[in-house]
């Protein structure tokens, strides 16, 4: 089966991305161990690593669902909160 | 108490805050929510459905005028492999008969409009705004921090959902370990309501909830869920944290390969995605409830991990109505006595011992221990029952030996004891 592409199904959801803030931010140094729990578990698929092995990730698209800060909060996030009032995504019918 | 002091802040405005909101209204009680969405349900997902009983005490037939999908009429529970499905299909007049009614919702129409209902009982709302903080004082929350904004209240009624910074920044509520977390991801289907009524052999109006274990999420713990709502179908999957980071493959693929999997795909074809979410769900059951109450402060719905998964049931909404509900009895009690004190707060955790969310959850107690260390329901069963059906089924022209010993090779590949034991334990924590 294909790879899904959950940028497509993200770009159907509405958000407000703050632009200026990032709600969620990741340590200097990221375990490889840790990062790939997140590639599996992120439900929008924000953790990535490139065919290079780089390791990306863009809090744009974010759910809020707090996966990353229940499975890597302490070993390499270095933030974890809600986006401010208004802002991230908005759930026309959830 | 100062004019400019309520009697309550509520933090969120989910199904707890505001049934919270809306009982504490409706008894003239001045009352605040606050919603760091733009509205009540914009950060809200379900898979889901609400089981009727516990709103229906609050709102007397609600179902009439809330934004309900359809009323769960038909039951199902599927073992599934990658190329096979076997599934139990109930149905029965009695699922749809009030006390006992269920509904599939949509949380971002129907929190809006359990939110009206409280705002016209006369609770007030502000939306758009991220709660930051707390106010504590001598150990005792007196209201809440926005920015530079203070309000203050005789008791904050924490409403936060599943991750509630608020709650572990008191100590109430500590980080959940990742065996009693699961993560779901969902899609919306848009089909028309007729396709959906044939599809799913519903009468308008009515639809199924259907749960799948096994290829669902390739063998790791969890489960795929489908919900028939008015002219959508929630179909999505739901994995325990830390099991899901084991396995290899990702959640959102998962619900991908479950999508087309051969017994889902003609049910979604000509579908229109509307929607994508992704939400935690506190699995961890009785085992992880937190404190419930503090000095000025309770904690009610996913902020109080009250939810329940049994693989056949899920329930987490109902308890939410209900701990909104006692938590707004509680505050009346203490308004009048006029003691915010833990001592009297502890009244809230009374009354959901007394009740069935406490009793149900202390009874299932053991089964999500139970589904973590049987990893063979998400793998060997599902593989067990195909090989039995397909024994059953499959007419070849190769002389048939009878029934029992064509079906005992399927079994002893799991081993009879095996099965016997985890059925033994199965039902018992059950």
């Amino acid at each position: 089966m294909s790879t899904v592409n959950v940028d497509a199904k993200l770009s159907i959801d509405k958000f407000y991305v703050d632009e200026e803030n990032a709600h969620i931010a990741l340590k200097e140094h990221i375990d490889d161990a840790e990062f790939a729990k997140l590639v599996l578990a992120c439900p929008a698929g924000l953790y990535k690593i490139d065919e290079s092995g780089t390791k990306l990730f863009d809090y744009a698209g974010c759910l809020e669902c707090g996966t990353c800060r229940i499975l890597c909060g302490i070993t390499i996030l270095e933030k974890w909160e809600y986006p401010q009032g208004t802002l991230g995504v908005e759930y026309r019918f959830g | 108490m100062a004019e400019d002091r309520f009697d309550a802040i509520i933090v969120g405005a989910g199904i707890a805050g505001c049934v919270a909101a809306y009982k504490l209204a409706t008894e003239g009680l001045a009352v605040l929510v606050i919603e760091r969405g733009n509205y009540a349900g914009a950060k809200n997902m379900t898979g889901g459905r609400i089981y009727a009983h516990s709103l229906e005490k609050v709102i007397p037939g609600f179902a009439d005028e809330a934004p309900v999908e359809r009323k769960i009429t038909h039951e199902k529970i599927s073992l599934m492999t990658s190329d096979s499905n076997f599934t139990v299909d109930f149905t029965a007049d009695a699922l749809g008969v009030a006390g006992q009614d269920s509904y599939s919702v949509l949380r971002g129409v129907f929190d809006q409009w359990l939110a009206e209902k409280a705002e016209k009982a006369g609770a007030e709302f502000i939306y758009g705004i991220r709660v930051d903080d707390l106010i504590v004082r001598d150990g005792r929350v007196g209201g809440v921090i926005a920015g530079e904004d203070e309000l203050e209240a005789e008791i904050t009624i924490l409403a936060d959902g599943v991750n509630s910074l608020l709650g572990q920044k008191l100590g109430l509520v500590t980080e959940p370990p990742a065996h009693q977390i699961a993560v779901g991801a969902k899609e919306l289907i848009r089909l028309s309501p007729e396709m959906i009524e044939d599809r799913f052999q519903c009468n308008p109006g009515e639809g199924a909830a259907w749960l799948f274990a096994g290829d669902a999420t390739h063998g790791r713990i969890g489960g795929g869920f489908l919900y028939t709502n008015e002219d959508t179908i929630s179909l999505g999957v739901v994995a325990t944290l830390s099991d899901l980071v084991k396995g290899d493959k990702p959640i959102y693929q998962m619900l991908e390969e479950l999508m087309n999997h051969p017994a889902i795909r003609p049910l979604v074809k000509g579908g229109t995605l509307v929607e994508y979410s992704g939400h935690l769900v506190p699995e961890g059951g009785y085992g992880m409830l937190p404190r419930l109450y503090g000095d000025g402060v309770l904690v009610v719905g996913d902020a109080a991990m009250l939810c329940i998964n049994l693989g056949y049931c899920v329930r987490g909404m109902d308890f939410a109505v209900s701990s909104g509900d006692f938590a707004a009895e509680t505050v009346i009690e203490a308004r009048k006595a006029e003691d915010n004190s833990a001592a009297t707060l502890k009244m809230y955790e009374e009354k959901l011992a007394n009740s069935y969310v406490l009793e149900d959850l202390k009874t299932f107690a053991r089964f999500p221990h139970f589904m973590e260390s049987t990893p063979r329901i998400f793998n060997e069963y599902p593989e067990m029952i195909k090989k039995m059906m397909l024994e059953m089924f499959v007419v070849d022209g190769t002389p048939a030996a009878p029934i029992r010993k064509r079906m005992m090779p399927a079994i002893k590949e799991v081993g009879l004891l095996t099965l016997a034991r985890d059925g033994w334990k199965g039902v018992g924590a059950l």
